[in-house]
């Protein structure tokens, strides 16, 4: 048996520890009291009033209150969750303690006074609509794991597909079972993630390197932030079973500087990791060795395009490098180097869990499995989204995300950060993958959705974007240096209420140049965000030259000043 | 010679040890110099250099490339107010402006007496919980213009040697981005992240 802490020397030693984990917890039910968003009311004292009520009871042994993190129903605040059934109850005092001790969890009734919209049909958390509608395959260890706890990870069954390919499989079968499961890139480019470990084995050289790429600098996405900070070793062993199929010795995971947390919380995994003989030499007796390391980044977007990031990884500036040749054929240190993003190596032990083929049978004809999309925005439940590839927009913000606060207009929501667009309420119903965000003009980006009501000009919001890539800016080359300048002073005068119809014709040429000419992504794809504007809303872009209004009443040297006034005295 | 005491030249070894090319680790060790000297100086950078084999002048344009990487002194506490695309659409401008107003320093600057500098970002990836700002690079979400002052007031009064997002969250704090709780026992000692192994993160007394 394998003992606390100590080295894990074969799969079966594995599934082991697993067992004897499960052993050790069953007969344990927990409370889960939200300790995050609720504090403000009273969850603290809630808490507490749980502790008090299970040691009254003597329940100790068999029942644990636990403080978790918001529920993502802060309308009913305080909120707890009554293992096992997972039911939920808001709008919690002190004085509904010994009701809900004595009847729910001494005898597994269900108080109907408690439940969402009073309603026993809400009773489980999975009759929440935030929580039915989604599909949480790469999230399905995010917020149910300790995540600075590797014993939690092995006990839902991390490390086992690691485990699996280490010991029975060949690299190249690895390689083709996530060619079968057609896993494209979750970094935003959306590269078929098994070609391209394809082309990589196939590149001469005496080392090949891997790098996952947790950079994620595009405003409004959380998700690989989750993924590090919620659930490590998945991550870990994602990137464990790339290195063995792609026959690397040395991986590296690029995360950003802005994210102490998940910092913190990669290193305590991997320390624990080689503890278990999970990563380092010989790792579950498969002769097969892995050493990963952190490198923290320091605050420039553009590291997250993958040529600059090596750049910065050999102790360079941050600059974009031409392609070709890509970094599978030369990259850090001019050796092959596969990068990819965070979410996309979570979900490599999915797939050889369930089979590439059968991944495959989620999602769309060319997107399979699911994505992960960051919700935010002027919606009521912001947050993680899992859903299928083919989800709808309309699915995702008004089935999962409640809709829009204080009933306003869906006006647009904004998708793929700076490199992506704005699509509007008639797209509500389309299905999202790669390809059909494409076709209208956005993109899948890394999964950002940015909700915006009638109260959002969206000239503003094309020249924050705007305004972003000029910033963010390597300088290299000159298209991308002086285009974005460019294009963010024409947007300054239509908001400034200075522009012309002349303005607009001017947006596109040159937004156009920028594309076609700019080194790297960020150049090709900065002028994305208004070309998509201006494919959908070139109504409001006219509003604003032609009739000098802002018709989101955003813009205020084109507002009258009584409203002006009043605005003034809002904000 | 080196400027470093031998407890950060360890350190300095180790993380050059973890790399097949020590100029792969100048990064690393600029995280290193900031903590020793508060921020990047001219001799910092050419011990840095000294140890990754750049030239003093290669080693300064690294550093001034990224913006996390301060050659100027900053105050004990960086305030860094996100005003990227989410934060902006739930009040992150009014949240900078009442921290600039509380503090008295306009975005991009240090006071005079070295207390606070303020700065305002790009998103932090707590757009679940926006508005964000971070302290010494320690996340606080969901705070409105009047927390954010009092937090700024906190921290003039109080003086914190160390901050760290458990503690600042629950007393300044709002809506936050995630579904779990995350149990911290570090701070930030200084306007740099909390990094265990260069150093600049101090365990928690919690
Ligand atoms: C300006 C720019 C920024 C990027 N930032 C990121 C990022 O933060 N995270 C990421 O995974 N990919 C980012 N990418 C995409 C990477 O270059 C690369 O395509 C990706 O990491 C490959 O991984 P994947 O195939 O798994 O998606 C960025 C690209 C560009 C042009
Ligand atoms: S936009 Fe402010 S945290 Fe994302």
């Amino acid at each position: 048996m394998t003992e606390n802490g100590s080295r894990i020397a074969s799969p079966a030693d594995l599934s082991a520890r697993r067992e004897q984990l499960i052993a050790e917890d069953v007969g344990i039910r927990r409370i889960l009291v939200c300790s995050t968003g609720c504090l403000a009311i009273g969850a603290r004292e809630v808490e507490a009033a749980f502790r008090e009520g299970v040691a009254a009871a003597d329940l100790q042994g068999e029942v644990q209150v636990v403080a978790t993190g918001c529920h993502g129903l802060c309308a009913m605040a305080p909120v707890v969750v009554i293992e096992p059934n997972d039911v939920v109850y808001g709008r919690n005092r002190i004085k509904y303690v010994p009701d809900v001790i004595e009847q729910t969890v001494k005898s597994g009734e269900i108080i109907r006074r408690f439940c969402f919209g009073r309603d026993p049909e809400m009773a489980h958390l999975g009759d929440i609509p935030f929580y039915a509608h989604q599909t949480k395959a790469v999230l399905r260890n995010v917020g149910r794991v300790d995540p600075q706890q590797i014993d939690d990870a092995i006990q839902r069954g991390v490390y086992e597909a690691a485990g699996q390919v280490l010991t029975s499989m060949e690299p190249d079968e690895v390689v083709e079972e996530i060619i079968a499961s057609g896993l494209r890139g979750r970094g935003g480019g959306g590269f078929p993630a098994g070609l391209k470990w394809k082309i990589c084995k196939e590149s001469p050289g005496s080392t090949t390197y891997l790098i996952c790429n947790a950079d994620e600098g595009d405003p409004g996405a959380f998700m690989d932030r989750a993924l590090l900070e919620g659930d490590p070793h998945s991550v870990l062993e994602g990137m464990i079973i790339a290195a063995y199929a792609l026959e690397a010795a040395k991986g590296f995971i690029y995360v950003r500087a802005e994210y102490p947390i998940a910092v913190e919380h990669i290193r305590i995994a991997i320390e624990q990791a080689h503890e278990r003989g999970l990563l380092g030499p010989d790792i579950l007796g498969s002769n097969f060795s892995l050493d990963i390391e952190v490198r923290e980044g320091a605050g420039a977007f553009v590291c997250g395009e993958e040529t600059a990031m090596i750049a910065s990884l050999e102790g360079e500036r941050g600059m974009a490098r031409p392609k070709p040749p890509y970094p599978a054929l030369r990259g850090y240190l001019g050796q092959p180097t596969i990068i990819n993003n965070v979410e996309t190596f979570a979900n490599v032990p999915v797939i050889i869990g369930q089979g590439g083929v059968k991944f495959a049978e989620s999602g769309t004809e060319g997107s399979k499995g699911t994505k992960i999309f960051a919700l935010a925005g002027q919606v009521n439940n912001t947050g993680l989204v899992e859903v299928p590839m083919g989800a709808t927009i309309r699915e995702i913000v008004f089935d999962v995300g409640g809709g829009l606060p204080k009933k306003r207009e869906f006006k647009a929501v904004q998708m793929g950060g700076p490199s992506g667009g704005c699509v509007p309420a008639s797209y509500l119903d389309l299905p999202i993958d790669y390809d059909s965000l494409r076709e209208v003009g956005a993109i899948m980006g890394s999964g950002g959705m940015i909700v915006m009501d009638e109260t959002t000009c969206i000239v503003d919001i094309a020249r924050y974007f705007i305004s972003f890539c000029a910033e963010e800016s390597c300088g290299l080359c000159a298209p991308c240096r002086f285009g974005t300048v460019r294009l963010k002073e024409i947007l300054d005068r239509i908001c400034g209420g200075r522009g012309t119809i002349d303005d607009l014709n001017d947006l596109e040429r040159l937004a156009e140049v920028v594309q076609k000419t700019s080194l790297c992504g960020l150049g090709q794809t900065a002028p994305n965000p208004v070309l998509s504007t201006l494919r959908h809303f070139r109504d409001e872009y006219l509003a604003h030259v032609a009739d000098r209004t802002c018709p989101a009443g955003v813009c205020t040297a084109l507002l009258p000043e009584k409203e002006v006034a009043t605005a003034a005295k809002e904000g | 010679m080196s400027l470093w005491p031998a407890e950060t030249q360890e350190m300095a070894k180790k993380l050059i040890g973890r790399y097949p090319d020590p100029k792969s680790a100048v990064m690393p060790l600029l995280y290193l110099a900031m903590r020793q000297d508060g921020y990047l100086t001219e001799a910092g950078m050419r011990e840095v250099a000294s140890w990754t084999g750049h030239t003093p002048a290669q080693v300064q344009s690294v550093a001034t490339f990224y913006g996390m990487f301060k050659t100027e002194r900053l105050g004990d506490y960086l305030v860094s107010v996100c005003t990227s695309i989410s934060c902006m659409l739930l009040g992150g401008d009014e949240v900078l402006d009442a921290v600039e107003d509380e503090t008295g320093v306009p975005h991009g600057e240090t006071d005079a007496e070295g207390l606070f500098s303020v700065e305002h970002v790009e998103c932090l990836g707590a757009c679940g919980g926006a508005p964000a700002m971070q302290v010494n690079y320690e996340l606080v979400e969901g705070s409105t213009p009047d927390q954010a002052r009092s937090l700024c007031r906190w921290l003039r009064e109080e003086r914190p040697e160390a901050v760290n997002t458990d503690a600042m969250q629950e007393q300044f704090g709002g809506r936050r981005s995630f579904d779990w709780a995350i149990t911290e026992d570090n701070s930030a000692v200084g306007p740099y992240p909390a990094f265990g192994p260069y150093g600049t993160l101090r365990r928690g007394d919690t």
